[in-house]
């Protein structure tokens, strides 16, 4: 059967991007161990709206770890200390009874709070915008077997393109750095002969608007032990290799400009 | 109104190109003439964005989300079907084509599905050229796996992601657009209602989620591709925000809303553990490739899984359907499994679910062959009940997933509003009463890559040269007002409990009397006590904060309320449809031996149902349906 749990919320509330915000305390009790982390926020807000108060603002959707909209920073730590998961994935299993826990939104410059615990990352969709794709229009395909594609290749296409986009890369990294979103985008589309074509140009878009955004890597990798999807640094390295190549000389031998 | 499908004359294999060609075009020159308004992000949306811009339309695309990619197709797990063939095991557009009409229990429209048969193949070679990473085989070519409901494997997929790859390659098609300045993208911003000028569909009236401020957008056309009702339910495998109200308020501006109790609940997810529990958690059908389905022959069964014996072990579908075995259709699953919980055999510390074990695929294929095809659902699993299906089998339960029903319409995506098309799950058109696994994301993609780019010139070329309705036309001003005065009237109300716990209540009574099976008089008291939840949420309702913020609750509260209204329709469509077909199931209506029976002399029409103000109950409008090519039978899976 399922214990139940006594806790203490320290709880970032911010009425507006422009307001000040502040920790506040509450009491979550008899919280079931079975309850997710954001169904232990529920919790909570249903509380608050019976004693007439405003809820607590926080992302949340599909609540399966795909779609990531969800993600704060518990006890410091961008989707809590659990490796590999999601918050909506974090179960109150993991805690213990009469544990404090301190609640933040994403701390990061490129991603200004909105209000309470939720943040605008729309930076990550302005570096998707800038090249994260293949020209690709429709009805002008050929048959999908034509193009036998290894099936390592595939595979390691596919490592990056888990990348669910939530930002807790950027919200782990001392810089606020964004690579290791930038780079699973591009080797997703980098390492598939479909995506050949664009290499260069892409790789050029896609940093250089990223760092109109965000902090520079200097390696720490706190990025990866954030990362829901466990998303490699190594991606990283291909990206500067990308970048590099395409600043000396290899985008002109691809014919881009 | 007579409801005319205008699905092309001749035989069924040359409609589409026949109609292709019949349809008015808009020349390349003149489509920037044109704006539509695309409403929805997901598969069917993001799609129909990127394609209509591409074709040189001046599109604007609308999500609630903060971002297009969060779209709830990201969650779909298990594939894509399409009759590619590759595998070389008998399948064809035919069989596609069959298979779909069949296992939608014969209530969909023939012609649209043999298009969505026809279609499906360039889907493939469509995402595979974005660059979506599909499994593959050693020499490079793509792998496929089976699926319910089917004989020969078309099942294209991306590990569990099949459908956030899906989106992924739309998402990013439709940012190249974004970049080409070809769509205008507003995130954080929901559509609370349509325009409607003259009868026809002029714009929409949306709500900033950040800042509440209230705006007006007109166009040409204007696409809905919002997604299917399955949160009516409360716990469903739907992502929180996933609700019916653009539908909805289209349904209240004219469009018939088409067999709204045509819901499917998937056979394979995380059974309930508690109140507090805020959704279920899908497992791919896929599973069912490989994990055997049984619970305990004996009621009073207290011993683990892995200690009962072989023979008082109940493989209740391997046994009643030996053709197709643990992977018959979805409704079928669901029901099998809802009956042997009702009889007393059910597993789990609420003796609420059956067991899907993988020892013997362990025993045969080794824990890494397993762990390669299923290994990130397996985490899933474990990560939510803290079980390790790897040592001890699945628990699983039925829960409410898609709807097939949605708004009605034609041949052309077109609703019964002119200019107001749906896509995706958001129509009614192609599964019928039941549909199949991996045909939701190969029908999003159809309709908005391949038809309605197509289909939508049809009405956009007579316009050729008139502009939009300006948005500070009367009709925009009366739609602002309404939108307003409903938003207010949420904050005014100051009553005693949060929308959340109406929408429980509401789910409690659609899930016991609209779900797996349904009767007369439970539908009959559904109505009345819809209905009167209904009153008093619109007394007792709590939305504390503004309007001039992020406000979570108040975006709920205008979700619920429409839900309310769309659960309703639900019940009297139930009702009135006293035969049982595919995920409709009315225990009035079936065989000696419990399975679905249908009326088809009665009920082989699709139920269209018109607005009438909310306090006369709609009225029904049949779609008669006629099979030229798959002969009407009883269907078997044995």
């Amino acid at each position: 059967m399922s214990q139940t749990l006594n806790l203490t919320l320290k709880i970032w509330r911010q009425e507006g991007p422009n307001a000040k915000g502040s920790f506040e305390s509450y009491q979550a009790n008899n919280i079931p161990d079975d309850a997710s982390f954001l169904e232990m926020l529920d919790i909570v807000n249903e509380s608050l709206i019976e004693n007439n108060q405003v809820p607590i603002e926080f992302p949340h959707d599909c609540r399966e770890g795909i779609c990531g909209t969800c993600g704060v920073m518990i006890n410091g730590r961008a989707h809590g200390q659990e490796i590999g998961t999601a918050t909506c994935q974090l179960h109150m299993r993991k805690f213990n009874d009469g544990d404090t826990i301190v609640i933040e939104p994403w701390r990061a410059a490129a991603f200004p709070v909105v209000k309470d615990l939720v943040v605008d990352r729309s930076p990550l969709d302005k570096i998707v915008e800038a090249g994260g794709y293949i020209t690709a229009p429709t009805g002008s395909a050929p048959d999908a077997n034509e193009m036998p594609i290894p099936k390592d290749v595939a595979e390691s296409s596919m490592d990056a393109a888990a990348c669910i986009g939530c930002g807790a890369c950027v919200a782990a990294c001392p810089n606020s750095a964004g690579q290791l979103f930038t780079s699973a985008k591009l080797w997703h589309l980098n390492s598939l002969p479909q995506g050949q074509a664009e290499r260069y140009k892409r790789t050029e878009e896609m940093v250089e608007t990223m760092e109109q955004y965000f902090g520079s890597c200097t390696n720490h990798g706190e990025c990866k032990e954030a990362c829901p999807k466990e998303i490699s640094l190594d991606f990283i390295a291909e990206m500067n290799k990308d970048y590099m190549k395409s600043k000396v000389k290899n985008r002109k031998k691809a014919g881009q400009k | 109104m007579l409801l005319n499908s205008k699905v092309p004359t001749g035989p069924m294999a040359e409609k589409w190109e026949k109609h292709k060609f019949d349809i008015k075009l808009v020349n390349p020159a003149n489509k920037r003439k044109f704006k539509i308004i695309v409403v929805g992000t997901g598969l069917a949306g993001a799609s129909a964005s990127a394609t209509l811009a591409e074709l040189g339309y001046n599109v604007s695309a609308f999500t609630f989300h903060d971002s297009p990619r969060r779209a709830h197709s990201i969650a779909a797990q298990g594939g894509i079907n399409a009759a590619k063939n590759y595998q070389n095991d008998g399948d064809s557009v035919h069989r596609l084509f069959y298979d779909t009409v069949k296992g939608g229990d014969y209530r969909s429209r023939e012609a649209n599905v043999h298009r969505l048969a026809e279609v499906s193949v360039n889907i493939i070679d469509q995402a595979a050229s974005q660059g979506v990473p599909f499994a593959r085989e050693y020499g490079g070519l793509l792998a496929n796996r089976s699926f319910g409901g089917a004989q020969v494997s078309r099942t294209f997929y991306a590990r569990g992601q099949t459908g956030q790859q899906l989106l992924l390659g739309a998402y990013q098609q439709m940012m190249r657009q974004v970049h080409e300045g070809k769509v205008t993208l507003h995130t954080q911003t929901e559509m609370l209602d349509l325009v409607t000028k003259d009868g026809e569909a002029c714009g929409i009236i949306c709500r900033d989620l950040i800042t509440g401020e209230i705006t007006s957008h007109s166009a040409h056309a204007v696409v809905l591709a919002t997604g299917g009702y399955g949160n009516v339910f409360y716990l469903s495998t739907n992502a929180m925000a996933c609700n019916t109200t653009a539908a909805w308020r289209a349904h209240r501006k004219g469009a018939y809303f088409a067999n709204p109790s045509y819901t499917q609940i998937h056979p394979t997810c995380i059974p309930a553990s508690d109140e507090f529990q805020s959704k279920l958690t899908l497992m791919s059908e896929s599973l069912r490739n490989d994990g055997r389905i049984w619970v305990p022959r004996s009621k009073d069964e207290t011993r683990s899984a892995g200690s009962i014996p072989e023979a008082e072990r109940y493989y209740y579908l391997e046994e009643k359907y030996p053709a197709f075995g643990n992977l018959v259709p979805r409704d079928v699953a669901s029901r099998n499994a809802k009956t042997v919980v009702d009889a007393g055999h059910g597993v789990g510390p609420l003796k609420n679910g059956v067991y899907l074990d993988f020892a013997d695929a362990i025993k045969r294929d080794g824990r890494d062959a397993i762990e390669g095809r299923y290994g990130n659902l397996f985490d899933m699993y474990e990560r939510i009940t803290g079980e390790d299906p790897y040592s001890v089998p699945m628990r699983i339960y039925p829960a409410s997933h898609y709807t097939m029903g949605g708004l009605w319409v034609d041949y052309n995506l077109m609703t019964t509003i002119p200019g107001l098309y749906a896509a995706g799950e958001a129509n009614f058109s192609d599964h019928g009463a039941n549909r199949l696994g991996a045909s939701a994301l190969m029908q999003g993609l159809a309709d908005g890559y391949f038809v309605l780019p197509y289909t939508i010139g049809d009405s956009l070329a007579p316009k050729l040269g008139s502009d939009p309705v300006p948005t500070d036309d009367p009709v925009f001003k009366e739609a602002t007002a309404d939108v307003e005065d409903r938003l207010t009237r949420f904050l005014a109300i100051g009553g005693s409990r949060s929308p959340e716990y109406f929408h429980r209540e509401l789910g409690k009574i659609v899930w016991e009397n609209i779900g797996m099976a349904r009767n007369r008089s439970g539908l009959e008291k559904a109505i009345s006590e819809i209905t009167a939840l209904r009153e008093e949420y619109w007394q007792d309702v709590r939305i504390l904060g503004n309007n001039e913020s992020l406000n979570q609750s108040l975006e709920k509260a205008g979700r619920v309320a429409d839900f309310f209204e769309l659960g309703e329709l639900m019940a009297r469509d139930a009702l009135d449809r006293n035969e049982s077909c595919g995920g409709h199931f009315r225990e009035e209506s079936q065989t000696d031996e419990g399975e679905a029976l249908r009326d088809d002399e009665n009920y082989s029409h699709v139920s269209a149902w018109e607005w009438n103000g909310i306090d006369t109950p709609q009225t029904k409008h049949k779609e008669e349906l006629a099979f030229e090519e798959v002969p009407l039978t009883q269907r078997s899976y044995k």
